[in-house]
């Protein structure tokens, strides 16, 4: 399955006219939309965003598609198409978003609709070329969200890279990232701040091209 | 067990072979722990799930959540691989209302959880 799935990427991509979809994935709050806004702000408009950045979990609930995106780093090119995806989760309660203030009508449909954003962003899987597997540097890694991610992503034979974002934030620990998946690729970044940004698109445009 | 109140606090466990799950297909092992853990019963499946069959169960998960159930915990161990890496060997799984339980530590060899009943 994935030996043969592989093979088909690999001719897709040699015969591939489109931009290169890649997909922002990792668990709630760990800065998906905020990479997202960094790449947009790099390479397409200053003053664009993909999406709302809130520390109230599951702000993104739809995946939104930027188109033609063109990456360059150190003169490789990528043109591509970032997907935002809502941050898998196993649980969703609708008690948890109260304590952020909102009301229980609110909550309940911030709930609702972080569900659907979810099965949105498994299904994306099948169109995707590539990933960016984003996880909290201030976090255990070792999340069942991020190994069944990289479980399916390996099954596919879809090429990812995990980026350890919030590395400007005082206990972040990318080394503990590495460690937990040493046979991938970890590209430890501040989205936030643009810190390594250069490191991460070179990385991009070596596996996703 | 003297009382109604003593069973209350009583937690179900379903321990599930790997040859009793062997005959399920992937649906109906998905089906057959979904149906376990909303009757608020911890699934611990010997031979494990692989990692797309727990991606279509999180996904049916989530199209079954309302306000009485919150979803599910669920810890496994990472799939080992054969020779070249081309054999996939999944290993225990377990899945239990979010409600009830939580996992405290995990690694690639160990799965810590607590379980207590709400």
């Amino acid at each position: 399955m994935g030996l043969r799935r592989g093979l088909l990427l690999l001719l897709r991509r040699i015969l591939r006219r489109r931009n290169t979809k890649i997909g922002i994935y990792g668990a709630p709050n760990a800065g998906k939309t905020t990479l997202a806004n960094r790449i947009i702000h790099d390479f397409l408009d200053n003053t664009e965003d993909i999406g709302v950045v809130s520390e109230i979990p599951h702000e993104t609930r739809r995946a939104f598609r930027k188109e033609g995106i063109l990456i360059t780093a150190k003169g490789a090119k990528l043109r591509v198409d970032i997907v935002d995806t809502p941050g898998l989760a196993t649980k969703i309660d609708f008690h948890d978003f109260l304590a952020y203030g909102l009301s229980e009508e609110e909550a309940k449909k911030r709930a609702k609709e972080a569900t659907e954003g979810v099965i949105e962003a498994i299904k994306w899987l099948d169109d995707l070329d590539g990933v960016l597997l984003v996880m909290d540097a201030t976090e255990d890694p070792y999340t069942q969200a991020n190994i069944v991610i990289i479980g399916n992503l390996e099954a596919r034979g879809i090429p990812f890279i995990i980026v350890a974002n919030k590395v400007d934030l005082k206990n972040a620990a990318p080394a503990r990232i590495k460690n937990a998946f040493p046979q991938h690729v970890v590209v430890p970044v501040s989205a936030l701040k643009g810190d390594n940004m250069e490191k991460l698109y070179e990385e991009m445009a070596r596996r996703f091209r | 067990m003297s009382g109604g109140g003593e069973e209350e606090k009583d937690i179900k466990l379903d321990l599930i072979s790997e040859d009793r799950m062997a005959s399920m297909t992937s649906m109906e092992k998905i089906r057959f722990i979904l149906d376990g853990v909303k009757l608020g019963n911890i699934v611990v499946l010997e031979g494990g799930l692989t990692p797309e069959e727990q991606m279509k169960l999180i996904e049916m998960t989530m199209s079954e959540i309302d306000e009485d159930f919150a979803g599910i915990e669920i810890g496994s161990y990472p799939v080992k691989r054969g020779f070249l890496g081309l054999r996939r060997r999944t290993r225990l799984t377990i899945v239990g209302p979010a409600n009830m339980m939580k996992t405290i530590k995990k690694d690639k060899d160990l799965i810590r959880a607590i379980i207590s009943r709400v």
